[in-house]
């Protein structure tokens, strides 16, 4: 089965936000990035099932040459080989023209990523991939069992999950609890050294929207403290003051 | 010409979410001089019908096929598309949920439209047309020109009241023609907690962290949701022991919330935790330990043992209903 996940290169969870340039540029100065943590989950999946049955799974990054320690990690995580697209990720439909073509050109039996990146939270990408390549697509998956061609997945709905299922290939975004992240070990970061990573310039530069400038929330006027021992206090206080009860 | 709005139903009735997302598009068709069409899928009186149309819209359109009565993706997909060329429409509004996260992009991509996630204000047509979407989880925002002349808006519990304008509606039956593609995927069976209240769908989230000690103490939890029409929720560490289940960890890898009201228990604060809870509109935090970083995104707070305070808080609560 050849399989194809779709990483992001993402700020750590723990990134405090802030942007420059007149607030039009994220300010990546000091900061941690990492494979975005619901891309990591269809990876670590991704790599379970060539373990189980066979077959390769390739990581693919739209991204400058900053992004490829994170690729590497996916690579020492246990995928076999990497193409970076070589251009900033500037919106869901540039990002999913370019994994749509290579898909085109590769033929993956099954298409990995995660629900949604953590720094735009668009969840844009495998729907888009999906309805360009003229394939199903399911998201948010907690689980996925290939037997065959045929796929079982669980798919998280409001309040539970739906089961689900279909014929390769097909595209899914993944999230929790899909696999357990992978750590990776000693041997698979020293093999990733010497993986193949292909640099390929994107197909076309469409996009539909752009970015005008980013904001920051204000600030919090302060927390208001209550007793402990007069908790009628703040439910007067949510009634008259916030009326939210 | 019309805004297409999309309207949800959860068993036989129209999700609260979507009479938002109606007066949302009534706002923005009110500013572009033109009506709103509703689209709703599967099985629904007219009766419900015609409270989505109070809300804003002047046509309803109903595919009633029972097919619609799980979500299926490919078949919502092609109504809301055949839909929106059928009434012209260059704006549809969907309200972010589990299916709309998994129609908006295949209905942005067949119709070569702008898709803008998460949207959280009315768009700005003075220029173009700009939207402000929240970004990393609720951090920040980014204001997104979008540049396609048929726009798709995801748009964001709360980014708009529901109201009542009073407005009678047409509702036409619509039968989309469904193909093959579009039964692909197999539904076989659903999974679903009965008699809760959606965590994404309350107007008022009471949740737990660490601090309550074990499960078998979320009864104090529960008790104060109970009072309050809320539903629960709690943070990563205690649906990754297991206390709770998965679907009720809010936070940045969870779920999003965006109550009026968010009252966090013995949850510290982590960034990841306050990014799932950041849109809420008042937030209240109680906690043993006063340095706890909950505090600063709180607007409220009580600094105590919650084995104590809970019970107490429960009962002012219930004595102020």
């Amino acid at each position: 089965m050849k399989i194809l996940v779709c990483i992001t290169h993402v700020p750590d969870t723990t990134t405090r936000i802030t942007f420059t340039d007149n607030n039009t540029k994220f300010n990546g100065a000091g900061v941690q990035f990492i494979i975005g943590p619901y891309d990591d989950y269809a990876l670590a999946r991704a790599v379970e099932l060539k373990e189980t049955s066979g077959g390769t799974v390739t990581v693919i990054n739209i991204g400058g040459p900053d992004t490829e320690p994170t690729i590497r990690k996916a690579l020492a995580i246990g995928a076999d080989d990497a193409i970076r697209i070589n251009a900033e990720p500037t919106d869901g439909w540039f990002v999913a023209q370019q994994i749509a073509e290579i898909a085109k050109q590769n033929n993956y039996d099954l298409i990995l990523m995660g629900r949604e990146s953590i720094d735009y939270n668009g969840g844009q990408v495998h729907g888009m991939v999906a309805e360009i390549l003229g394939m199903p697509s399911v998201s948010p998956v907690m689980q996925l069992e290939i037997n065959g061609t045929t796929a079982k997945v669980a798919r998280e709905i409001e309040g539970g999950k739906e089961y689900l299922e279909l014929s390769l290939p097909f595209v899914a975004g993944c999230q929790e609890p899909i696999a357990e992240w992978k750590i990776p070990n000693m041997r698979g970061i020293m093999s990733a050294r010497t993986k193949p990573l292909q640099v390929m310039e994107p197909f076309t530069h469409e996009q539909m929207t752009s970015l005008v400038n980013y904001e920051l929330p204000a600030a919090k006027s302060g927390c208001k403290m209550i007793a402990a021992d007069s908790p009628e206090l703040l439910v007067s206080a949510l009634k008259t003051e916030a009326k939210v009860i | 010409m019309a805004v297409l709005v999309f309207i949800e139903i959860a068993e036989g009735e129209i999700k609260k979410s979507s009479l938002e997302a109606v007066s949302y598009a009534k706002s923005v068709a009110d500013a572009m001089g033109t009506s709103v069409t509703a689209l709703a899928l599967g099985t629904i009186s007219n009766s419900e019908l015609e409270n989505a149309a109070k809300h804003g819209a002047t046509k309803v359109l109903h595919a009633a096929d029972a097919v619609y009565n799980n979500q299926v993706i490919n078949a919502y997909t092609t109504a809301l598309v055949e839909a929106a060329k059928a009434e012209g429409s260059t704006v549809i509004v969907l309200e972010k949920s589990s299916i709309v996260d998994a129609i908006a992009p295949r209905i942005a991509a067949r119709l070569n439209a702008s898709l803008a996630s998460n949207v959280t204000e009315l768009p700005n047509l003075s220029n173009g047309f700009e939207v402000e979407c929240s970004i990393f989880t609720g951090k920040a925002f980014a204001v997104n020109k979008l540049t396609a002349p048929i726009k798709v808006l995801a748009i964001k519990k709360n980014a708009h009241a529901a109201i009542d304008h009073g407005t009678a509606a047409t509702i036409t039956a619509f039968n989309p023609s469904l193909s093959a593609a579009d039964s692909a995927v197999k539904h076989i069976s659903t999974e679903k907690a009965t008699g809760d209240i959606l965590l994404t769908e309350a107007d008022i989230v009471v949740s737990g962290g660490r601090g309550l000690k074990a499960s078998e103490n979320w009864h104090l939890i529960e008790n104060l949701a109970k009072t309050l029409g809320a539903a629960t929720g709690c943070s990563k560490p205690v649906s990754d022991m297991h206390w709770r289940p998965h679907h009720e960890h809010v936070g940045q890898t969870g779920i999003k919330v965006s109550p009026s009201l968010y009252i966090a228990v013995g949850i510290s604060g982590a960034i990841q935790h306050i990014a799932g809870i950041s849109s809420s509109k008042v937030i209240v935090a109680i906690n043993s330990d006063p340095e706890a970083p909950i505090f600063k995104a709180a607007d409220y707070g009580i600094v105590g043992d919650a084995f104590q305070i809970l019970p107490k808080l429960t009962a002012a609560f219930e004595a102020a209903k």
